[in-house]
């Protein structure tokens, strides 16, 4: 069908035509595009297809509400009737049924928009008294013997917190000083809880923790008592409030916050996982100590034994005998010496004798005369005509007799 | 070290722990002789086997504080 212009409308609409005119001025409207409206449910009915429709009123009037599936499964609030709530969405028609409704997005308990407002009212005046400064805050025990936790004794939180205790530190002592969470009686409870455990116990560390809720319910940790309590506290707390989304003052105003309570628990104590690391780290180091320790005492004792043996009288004998070596040598070098400097002379008289060396006359034609009984002839005068004489030449001997003398 | 140190088996995780640590710092920063050393090294040994028994044995003791007050408000 095509689309009219309501510029042109004709003299008789279609009911269809209507409607759509009429929704089309709502959906052109930004009032009723974006809008809180307060009341009450009533005909709250969950379809089976998961969409949710009720009719919000007060004294005087009613307007129907749906909420679809997606925005229906988002929601945490316990919506039923007879609540008093806030709803945010936009106003259309229902063709079918000619019904004009609200379509919602978001929708919190009543009240809520106004102590969101007391909320930031009270967190910016604190913050200003310095109620939340980092400097205030201390550091958390690393193993704490005593861990103490404020809560509720009845709800889903505090096992939580037990099991993560009892697996990550089983070492420690937990001491619950059980109070209201909840309710106009819950701060002072709170705050007795608080000051309780504290004064009778001294533990190391004070968990305070509450599960999840709406920020109504949560408000007790709004509390500027709570406050003043967590920061007076003897013991460190951590908070664990709500879920992670949840901000609450005392969360702000504690020495550390965590997103939930199991979250408190675990930044509170030490893993026995990590415990164990630690002292296999520690034996580590004194393996170490002792095998360093062991080494250097071998090393200085070789050292001593080594300079033991330089005065002992072993060493001294053997030094002795070093010296006599010495001696020794030295001695037969200048016999050595000695020998050298005869030796070298005897071959001078050597060379000598040999020039001298009658033998060596003969060689060049002398000869040596002599008489039978060997005395040399030197003169005519010493032989007679006829005495037998011995010549000797180089290579031997004759026999021979004076004929003549001159 | 004391001449009679405290036996092993009295300490809690913590003293245990706090001496297993201060063994092993003052063995790497101080002179020992080695007969000392040597006795620091054995505590500490059996500082650490403790504390690893008292660890894998431990469990979570629970109690709950009293509301005083509160007790004398619906008693009294």
């Amino acid at each position: 069908m095509e689309q009219q212009s309501p510029l042109f409308l004709p003299a008789a609409l279609t009911v269809s035509e209507l409607t759509r005119y009429l929704r089309q001025l709502m959906e052109n409207d930004e009032l009723l595009q974006d809008i809180w409206v307060y009341g009450e449910i009533s005909n709250f009915k969950r379809h089976t297809s998961g969409h949710i429709y009720l009719t919000l009123k007060d004294s005087e009037a009613s307007l129907r509400a749906v909420i679809w599936r997606n925005i229906a499964e988002r929601i945490k609030l316990p919506l039923q009737d007879g609540m008093a709530v806030e709803a945010h969405g936009y106003i259309s028609i229902y063709e079918r049924d000619g019904q004009y409704q609200l379509y919602i997005n978001m929708i919190r308990a009543a009240g809520e928009g106004r102590l969101f407002q007391e909320f930031l009212r009270l967190k910016e005046r604190l913050a200003a008294e310095g109620w939340f400064d980092e400097e205030r805050k201390r550091p958390l025990p690393q193993r704490p013997h005593k861990i103490g936790i404020v809560t509720s004794p009845t709800g889903a939180a505090l096992q939580d917190m037990l099991n993560t205790l009892s697996q990550r530190y089983p070492l420690a002592e937990v001491v619950i000083a059980p109070c209201l969470v909840q309710g106009l009686e819950a701060p002072d409870d709170i705050v007795r809880a608080l000051r309780n455990i504290n004064r009778l116990e001294q533990p190391d560390v004070i968990i305070l923790a509450r599960g999840g809720g709406s920020l109504e319910d949560l408000w007790a940790f709004n509390d500027e008592r709570v406050v003043q309590a967590v920061v007076k506290s003897a013991a460190p707390v951590v908070s664990g409030i709500g879920h992670d989304t949840d901000f609450t003052l005392a969360d702000f105003a504690a020495d550390q916050r965590a997103p939930t309570p199991t979250g408190a628990a675990v930044m509170a104590t030490p893993d026995k996982t990590e415990l164990m690391t630690e002292i296999e780290t520690l034996c580590h180091r004194l393996n170490q100590y002792l095998e360093t320790t062991i080494e250097n005492e071998k090393s200085s004792l070789s050292a001593l034994s080594h300079r033991l043996g330089r005065v002992s009288p072993l060493w001294k004998t053997q030094n002795e005998f070093q010296r006599l070596d010495q001696i020794m040598w030295r001695i037969e070098r200048a016999i050595q010496h000695q020998l050298d400097i005869r030796r070298t002379r005897w071959s001078g008289v050597e060379k000598q004798l040999q020039t001298l060396n009658p033998l060596d006359i003969l060689q060049r034609g002398f000869a040596i005369v002599t008489k039978t009984d060997g005395t040399l002839v030197r003169n005519c005068s010493d032989v007679e005509i006829d005495e037998e004489l011995n010549i000797r030449l180089s290579d031997g001997q004759i026999g021979a007799r004076v004929t003549q003398k001159e | 070290m004391s001449a009679s140190p405290v036996p092993v088996e009295q300490l809690s995780y913590e003293q245990a722990f706090a001496e297993l640590e201060s063994i092993v710092a003052s063995l790497e920063t101080e002179q020992k002789s080695l007969e000392e050393a040597i006795a620091l090294f054995e505590r500490g040994q059996l500082l650490a086997k403790h504390c690893q028994t008292l660890l894998e044995n431990a469990e979570l003791r629970i109690r709950q504080l009293s509301k005083p007050e509160e007790e004398e408000n619906t008693e009294g």
